[in-house]
């Protein structure tokens, strides 16, 4: 298992590479001047030549290259545009409420995705499982972002139980982590559908019936186990997914998270916060990817005992 | 063997899809027929007004009809729908055979570019690529098409992988084969299978990824009309005026669907397991 | 042979309902097995006997499959008892084991637990003392270091220690019927071999009768007491196991025997080419009319083509076929 893991964390290093290549020429391309795409807008001709000194984009392609590696190791993200804050502290202020919705959404998509998998399976082709796949269906073709507002249509303009936007209590978190969880439980109970039809159609489950065993202990017990190794494959890498969605939801929710954010800068052509909210999920998404790796070897005894 | 188009048909999901499908690419294509005018002619008057018999979805917030313009967005999502996945089959498709069919450093070179394309979920891809080159319809198809990209590579490398295996591929390299002509002849025909499906699959998604930039005012710009702007738009009248943000939405949910079935019932249908 | 039989199979009909139409896997069967004896039951791949077996501890998905006629076991019919009753019998009094064990294991549980959690079941110890049985049983089938072995993974196992530890799974309660399908097929020659003496060997102790389900008449010769031949969903043939060897009644039989090769064939037939039997088993879907052997059979003749065969009983043999009327 330790050669697993190794290996994984190597593998890691070219795709940090590869996104830091992608943020120092993202910058570049942008017509203009890089300089004063970084400082923003209302920036005077002083500060444009202030931030170029700074940052020695005037010096050779490479230098600057590496001058921007030394800054990211730092975590040295240059100040926002808008606000002249730096950017670590606007994205810090807004990562714990975008990670709050997504741990939120991918529970509460486990807590109803998992066990309907498991009913859909063991009872295929009869009308629980068409219910649970046709959810499903319908989960993914939604529009996240459609959802979200007939939600506050419905529990906002009409039934006046929840609020419609903003943080300040629990409530405020339901609407939001339930439009994330919706897009999210569509693909968990596919997956778990899936993994443990196939489970239930492999040889031990056989052998498992065999023996004597009750049926729910067979599908617990010895189906579930299995299937659980892809099924929490793809829980992570639902949560990564997540991130991603969390943009539209953030969006019309109100909600102050990352994924606001990063829409806010583009609409206000806030670079350096661009660049940071943009690594930062970069970050975060390999962070995930690498966890859920590692639980997966630890989980298969295969792999674990090497 | 059941004839795989038979079993396409008893699949009543697939059927219905396909269904839908067809029921927007004849909208798309006879608009002008549908919907006489033009939709995006405001008439501020006229704004806001709740569905009636005349106008049964009612009328945005610069007067125009939502009916119509949902009817000239299909040709837009349709566009959208194909020049993405154009983008991504004519860009992913040789570069994974490439990549699967040469290894070596090739193959690691272009995996580790797919991995840092992949290392952000989709629609992220989508928003940071808008964030460089702007917005507008032109910049949505090459965003999205670009982020659809590495599906396509890995895709098609992991089953050019599988067939460059197969016996027959060894023995026409034996006999002298040109590289290229096994390409096509042996491994691409393979390859269309999963590539179908993915494409199915893929225009959805496309649209829905679209619709994200539209609602979120980075992807197509007004006055076209796009489901996903549109849907936007009708965002501040929430309370009042729900019906603008309502049905666009519907619009969009029912093409994914249609897609997603489609999709799924290709899959079915061309799985090898299946071929007795 | 006046003993009571320790399981009768009474017209036996399993079919499953597909897509394609209702398909007969097992069409009629009697058998007997009694207490103490090896029953082989031989034939080609599709003849029914996996799903012989598989009917009689109903681990068929009874949506599809409908089985049909009587089992008796203890006096007890095996297919009219509730769910409940079934699996208290499973792993219990009757056991079975199957042809892969690379897969016939959950990769996810050590060993010793798969083999204690049946204790357990059955025996209503707790885990301490199941644990304990369980790696004494390991120590039977002669796997190495057993305590240590028990708390392992099967992916460390190779294929015959994985079959061992199938067998003591399946022996770990003392069953009365061991049902064996294809037990051996899957390994090496030389680790069949070894698996063969350890099931003999464990016969004895345990006292237990096994129905041997092979295509493989080597395996038949070496273990078994009584054979069946089975066709086409059918029995064409029984018979005590030389009798079978050394004068086989029906022509299937004879043919299966005579398409093995024999170690110093070539010096006495010369450059003869094997002896094969005509033709393919007939599929479930298009079974041929009277005699299902007629199609590949030398000696068919028009009464074969239009009426299944009675039962003739020869010298406390049985066979199906019109030949020896």
């Amino acid at each position: 298992m330790f050669q697993y893991v190794l290996k994984r964390l190597f593998s890691a290093i070219p795709v940090l590479f590869g996104i830091s290549l992608l943020l120092f020429f993202m910058l570049r391309m942008l017509p203009g001047d890089p300089a004063q795409v970084l400082a923003g807008q209302m920036a005077s001709l002083e500060d444009i030549e202030t931030i170029r000194q700074q940052l020695g984009l005037h010096r050779p392609v490479l230098v600057q290259y590496g001058l921007f590696l030394g800054r990211l190791v730092r975590f040295d993200l240059g100040r926002s545009a808008r606000t002249q804050h730096p950017v670590i502290q606007e994205v810090w202020a807004r990562l714990p409420n975008t990670i709050l919705l997504a741990v939120t959404a991918i529970a509460l998509a486990c807590l109803f995705g998992i066990p309907a998998g498991i009913l859909a399976a063991i009872r295929p082709y009869t009308w629980i499982d068409y219910l649970f796949t046709s959810m499903a269906l319908f989960g993914i073709s939604m529009p996240v972002f459609w959802l979200g507002l007939m939600l506050i249509i419905l529990f906002s303009v009409i039934l006046h139980w929840l609020p419609a936007g903003g943080t300040g209590s629990w409530k405020h978190l339901i609407l939001p982590s339930l439009t994330l969880a919706a897009f999210v439980v569509a693909f968990i109970t596919r997956m778990t559908r899936a993994s443990m039809i196939e489970a239930l159609s492999q040889d031990y489950t056989t052998t498992a019936r065999s023996k004597g065993l009750k049926e729910e202990v067979v599908v617990i017990k010895h189906a579930l186990k299995n299937a659980m190794i892809p099924i929490i494959t793809v829980v992570g890498l639902q949560f990564g997914l997540l991130l991603g969605g969390a943009v539209l939801t953030e969006t019309v929710f109100a909600w102050p998270g990352m994924g606001r954010l990063i829409v806010d800068s583009i609409l206000a052509r806030d670079y350096p916060v661009i660049q940071g909210a943009i690594l930062i999920f970069g970050l975060l998404y390999i962070l995930v990817n690498l966890g859920v790796d590692l639980l997966y070897a630890y989980l298969d005894p295969r792999i674990r005992y090497d | 063997m059941i004839n795989p188009w038979r079993r396409f048909k008893k699949n009543k999901a697939a059927l219905f899809g396909s269904i839908l499908l067809l029921i927007y690419l004849v909208t798309a294509l006879f608009a002008p027929l549908l919907y006489p005018g033009n939709p995006s002619a405001p008439n501020l008057a006229k704004a806001l007004e709740r569905p009636s018999i005349k106008e049964p979805l009612g009328k945005d917030e610069l007067g125009r009809s939502i009916l119509g313009r949902i009817i000239y967005g299909s040709r837009v999502s349709l566009l959208i729908a194909i020049g993405v996945v154009c983008v991504g089959l004519f860009i992913g498709v040789p570069l994974g055979l490439i990549s699967g069919y040469y290894g070596g450093k090739v193959d690691f070179g272009i995996q580790r570019a797919t991995d840092t394309l992949l290392a952000f979920p989709g629609f992220l891809l989508a928003l940071a690529l808008v964030a460089v080159l702007g917005v507008g319809l032109k910049n949505t198809i090459i965003s999205v098409g670009i982020s659809m990209i590495p599906i396509y590579i890995r895709l098609v490398r992991g089953c050019t992988l599988s067939v460059k295996e197969q016996t027959y591929v060894e023995a026409a390299r034996a006999l002298g084969t040109r590289d290229l002509t096994i390409l096509f002849r042996h491994i691409l025909p393979n390859v269309m299978a999963p590539i179908t499906i993915q494409t199915s699959l893929g225009m959805g998604t496309a649209i829905l990824f679209a619709a994200g930039l539209g609602f979120l005012g980075i992807g197509v710009q007004p006055p076209t009309p796009e489901w996903g702007a549109m849907l936007g738009s009708g965002r501040p009248y929430l309370f009042h005026a729900p019906h603008v943000a309502t049905f666009p939405g519907m619009a969009i949910f029912f093409a994914v669907l249609g897609f997603n079935l489609s999709g799924d019932g290709l899959r079915d249908m061309l799985d090898p397991r299946f071929k007795s | 042979m006046k003993q009571e039989p320790l399981l009768s199979i009474k017209d036996l009909r399993t079919r499953f309902h597909t897509y394609e139409g209702v398909l007969t896997a097992v069409d009629g069967i009697h058998l007997g097995i009694y207490p103490g004896e090896t029953l082989g039951v031989v034939g080609e791949s599709g003849c029914g006997k996996s799903v012989t077996a598989l009917s009689i501890l109903r681990l068929l998905a009874s949506p599809p499959a409908q089985i049909e006629g009587q089992i008796l076991f203890d006096g007890n019919d095996l297919l009219r008892m509730s769910l409940d009753e079934i699996r208290r019998i499973r792993g219990n009094s009757i056991s079975m084991i199957f042809q892969e064990p690379m897969t016939s294991l959950n990769p996810v549980l050590t060993i010793g637990e798969q083999i204690a959690e049946a204790i357990r079941l059955h025996q209503g110890l707790g885990r301490e003392e199941a644990w304990e049985k369980a790696v004494d049983m390991l120590e039977r089938v002669q796997i190495p270091s057993p305590r240590i072995r028990a708390r392992e993974y099967p992916h460390k196992l190779s294929g015959g220690m994985r079959q061992r530890a199938i067998i003591a799974m399946a022996l770990s309660c003392h069953p009365r019927l061991l049902l064996a399908d294809e037990p051996t097929t899957a390994l090496d020659v030389t680790v069949q071999a070894q698996i063969v003496d350890l099931m003999e060997h464990l016969k004895e102790e345990i006292r237990t009768s096994i129905l041997l389900i092979t295509h493989n008449l080597g395996l038949i010769a070496e273990m078994a007491k009584r054979v069946v031949v089975m066709y086409a969903g059918k029995i064409v043939e029984e018979a005590p196991v030389e009798d079978l060897f050394s004068e086989p009644l029906h022509p299937y039989t004879k043919g299966l025997l005579e398409s093995i090769p024999w170690m110093g064939r070539k010096i006495k037939e010369g450059r003869k080419p094997l002896q094969e039997i005509p033709g393919m088993v007939p599929s479930l879907k298009e079974m041929p009319r009277g005699c299902r052997f007629h199609p590949r059979c030398l000696t068919a003749r028009d009464r074969c083509r239009n009426e299944e065969p009675p039962l003739i009983v020869k010298h406390g043999r049985r066979v199906f076929c019109w030949l020896w009327t």
